[in-house]
C-alpha cells in the first residue's frame, strides 16, 4: 500500500500527516520523504541514519579524438544540453535530461554517460517507521528524477507513506504517481481552496482515490468544506488550530507522542484509507 | 528599477500574504509593479484581484503521439525510452513522456509526431497596487523555470515602461527550478520564515542556493511568538550568513480573515497589531541598503 500526502499549497500540513501516520502504523510502514528540495519529515522522526547513496542521472562525455563534429548529437538534443562551437563539442550538464539520444545518435561511438550528482538518498531506523528521505543537492535544478529514485527504493512489503513537495507541477506529479491513495491535506483558507482545486486536478489525471485531510480547521472559512462535499472527496481528518500544537510542531515533536490520543485518530485514519483503496474507484468526476 | 523577491524554502509561511501587504504600503509611497512566480500555486491574485488586460499562452516542448495506422510495433521506440513513457501496446503515457524526442528520431516509419504543448498561459493585469504579471501552470506540466523566467522578464518590462522603480516578486517556496529562476538578478531577498525546526531547517538550504546569486537577503520571522526561542536561533542562522534581520512579525488570525475577505492585512480593521509590525518590517526593509534607489551592490553585503 502506497499512501501519498500532497497538497498544492505549501505548509498546510504535509510533513505533519505524514510522519504522524507513519508513526501510527510503526514497524510496518517505512516514510518515503519526497520533498527532496526541503526535506523535514527528519525533524519529526529522527530516524539514525544507517548509509546514504549518492543519486545521479546520466550525463553526456564526448572522446574529442572519436568526435568529427558531425552535429548529429546537437540535432537530437531538445533540451540545447550539447552544442557543437567551433572545433569542439560544448556540454551542459545542468539542462541534460539524461534521455541518452546524444548517445544512441552518435556514428562514431563517441559519447560516453557520467554521472552528474543530482542528491542523495539517506536510509534510517527509528523506533517505529523505516525511514528514506532524498536530499536535493543545493543547486540542482531537477528534483523529478531524484524524488523517482526515492520511490524505487521503497521497501514494498511495507506501508508506505509518501510526504510529497507542494505545487502540482511536475515533482508532486512524480511523487504520486503509481500511489494507491493521495491524501490530500489543506487549510480552510482561500489560498488553501484555490491550491487544492488544482492538486484535485492532478489526481483525477492520475487516477487515483483521494481523501482530505483540513489542518488548522477552524481559522478561516466553510468554503474548503463546501467544495469537498459537492466533489465527493471525502473528509477523513479535521485537525484543529491549536497553539499547543503549532507550539509542539514547532519544537519538532510529533503530535502522535504530544498527546497519545492522536495515535489512535491517525490509526483511524488508515484504515478509513484502507477501506477507500479497496472499494476502488478515482475521485468521482463531479461537474468540475 | 530594483526588484524585491520574497521567498522562504518552506512553503506556507505567508509569503504571498506580506507580498500584497508590502505592494498596499510602496503603492502609497511611489508605486511599483507585482510579479508573481509562484506559477505552479499563483495566490496572489486572491489577494489583488487583478483585471486580466493580456493573456498569452505559454508553449512548452514536444509530446510524443504515436499513430497506430504507421506503427508496425517494431519496439524500436519502447526499447531507447528512458522514461518508461510507451507500453507494450505502443501507447504514449503523457505523463512520463520527458519529451526528448528520442522515440520520434528513430522510428523507422515516422509514426511518431511530436507537436509543442500548451502547457500554461500569462497574463499582464492591473490591479489598484499597479500593474501585475502572473501565470498559471497547467497541471503536472514542466517548464515551471522557464514560466518563472518570462514573468519576471515581462513584469521588468512593464515596470520599465511605466516608469516604475519597484517590483515586488513573490517568489516559489523550495529550492529547485523555479526558485533557481526566480533569484537570479534580484536586487534583494526578502525570506519570511516561521521559528519551527522545520522553518529553520529550510532556511540553512535557500540561503546556500541564494549565496550562489551574490544576492543580499533580509529575514523577516513570521508568527514570531508561536516560538520565541526558535525565533532565536532563526535570526542567529541569518546574522551568520551576512542576512539583515528586517524584523518579526506576530501571529495574528487576523491575516487569515484578511485573506477571507480578499484584503491585505493593511486594507483589514482590527488588525493593528500585525499592520504595526508589517509596517516596520516593510520599513526596514526598503531602507535597507541592500534596496538602495541606485542599485549599487555592495558585495560585502551579500549572502555567504
Amino acid at each position: 500500500m502506497i499512501v501519498s500526502v500532497a497538497s498544492g499549497k505549501g505548509g498546510t500540513g504535509k510533513t505533519t500527516l505524514a510522519v504522524n501516520l507513519a508513526a501510527a502504523l510503526g514497524r510496518k510502514a517505512q516514510l518515503l520523504d519526497c520533498d527532496v528540495e526541503e526535506p523535514n519529515a527528519h525533524l519529526f522522526l529522527r530516524p539514525e541514519i544507517s548509509h546514504s547513496r549518492k543519486v545521479g542521472t546520466p550525463v553526456p562525455l564526448v572522446d574529442a579524438d572519436r568526435c568529427t563534429l558531425c552535429r548529429k548529437c546537437a540535432e537530437i538534443c531538445r533540451f540545447n544540453a550539447i552544442a557543437v562551437a567551433g572545433r569542439q563539442v560544448l556540454v551542459f550538464a545542468d539542462l541534460c535530461h539524461g534521455c541518452g539520444g546524444c548517445t544512441l545518435v552518435c556514428p562514431e561511438q563517441a559519447i560516453a554517460e557520467v554521472d552528474r550528482e543530482l542528491g542523495a538518498i539517506d536510509f534510517g531506523t527509528c523506533a517505529g517507521p523505516d525511514y528514506v528521505g532524498g536530499r536535493l543537492r543545493v543547486g540542482e535544478a531537477m528534483a523529478p528524477p531524484l524524488i523517482k529514485q526515492v520511490r524505487a527504493a521503497a521497501d514494498p512489503r511495507r506501508i508506505t507513506v509518501v510526504d510529497a513537495p507542494p505545487g502540482t507541477s511536475c515533482p508532486v506529479i512524480a511523487a504520486m504517481h503509481g500511489a494507491d491513495f493521495v491524501l490530500l491535506v489543506t487549510e480552510p483558507t482561500p489560498f488553501g481552496l484555490h491550491d487544492l482545486r488544482l492538486a484535485v486536478e492532478a489526481v483525477r489525471l492520475l487516477g487515483i482515490p483521494a481523501g482530505l485531510a483540513v489542518n488548522r480547521a477552524d481559522l478561516g472559512d466553510d468554503a474548503v468544506f463546501a467544495y469537498a462535499e459537492q466533489q465527493g472527496l471525502p473528509l477523513l481528518m479535521r485537525i484543529p488550530f491549536d497553539r499547543a500544537i503549532a507550539e509542539a510542531y514547532s519544537r519538532g515533536q510529533l503530535l502522535v507522542d504530544a498527546d497519545p490520543c492522536w495515535r489512535g485518530q491517525f490509526q483511524a485514519l488508515y484504515r478509513a484509507i484502507e477501506t477507500l483503496v479497496r472499494q476502488g474507484g478515482a475521485v468521482p468526476c463531479a461537474n468540475s | 528599477m530594483r526588484e524585491l523577491v520574497i521567498v522562504s524554502g518552506k512553503g506556507g509561511t505567508g509569503k504571498t500574504s506580506l507580498t500584497a501587504a508590502f505592494a498596499a504600503l510602496a503603492a502609497q509611497n511611489g508605486g511599483l509593479a507585482l510579479c508573481d512566480a509562484d506559477v505552479d500555486a499563483a495566490d496572489l491574485h486572491l489577494l489583488t484581484q487583478p483585471a486580466i488586460r493580456q493573456q498569452t499562452d505559454f508553449m512548452g516542448g514536444g509530446k510524443a503521439l504515436v499513430d497506430p495506422d504507421l506503427c508496425t510495433g517494431c519496439g524500436i521506440c519502447r526499447a531507447h525510452c528512458r522514461f518508461a513513457a510507451i507500453s507494450e501496446r505502443f501507447a504514449v503515457d503523457p505523463i512520463r513522456c520527458e519529451g526528448c524526442g528520442v522515440c520520434v528520431h528513430f522510428c523507422p516509419e515516422r509514426a511518431i509526431a511530436f507537436a509543442p504543448q500548451r502547457c500554461g498561459q500569462w497574463y499582464v493585469s492591473e490591479t489598484r497596487f499597479g500593474p501585475m504579471v502572473h501565470a498559471r501552470l497547467g497541471v503536472a506540466e514542466e517548464n515551471s523555470g522557464k514560466l518563472v523566467s518570462l514573468v519576471r522578464r515581462e513584469a521588468r518590462q512593464v515596470a520599465e515602461d511605466r516608469g516604475l522603480k519597484l517590483l515586488i516578486t513573490d517568489g516559489p517556496p523550495g529550492i529547485g527550478c523555479p526558485v533557481i529562476a526566480a533569484v537570479g538578478g534580484a536586487t534583494a531577498l526578502a525570506i519570511v520564515v516561521e521559528p519551527t525546526v522545520s522553518g529553520l531547517h529550510d532556511l540553512g538550504r535557500v540561503l546556500d542556493l541564494a549565496a550562489h546569486f551574490r544576492v543580499p537577503g533580509l529575514v523577516c520571522v513570521n508568527k514570531f511568538d508561536l516560538n520565541p526561542e526558535m525565533t532565536g536561533a532563526v535570526e542567529d542562522l541569518a546574522r551568520s550568513r551576512n542576512v539583515a534581520l528586517a524584523g518579526r512579525i506576530p501571529f495574528d488570525p487576523a491575516f487569515v480573515r484578511a485573506m477571507v475577505q480578499g484584503q491585505t492585512v493593511l486594507e483589514f480593521d482590527q488588525a493593528d497589531r500585525a499592520r504595526r509590525a508589517v509596517r516596520a518590517v516593510w520599513d526596514n526593509i526598503i531602507r535597507s541598503p541592500a534596496m538602495n534607489p541606485a542599485r549599487i551592490v555592495d558585495f560585502r553585503q551579500t549572502i555567504r
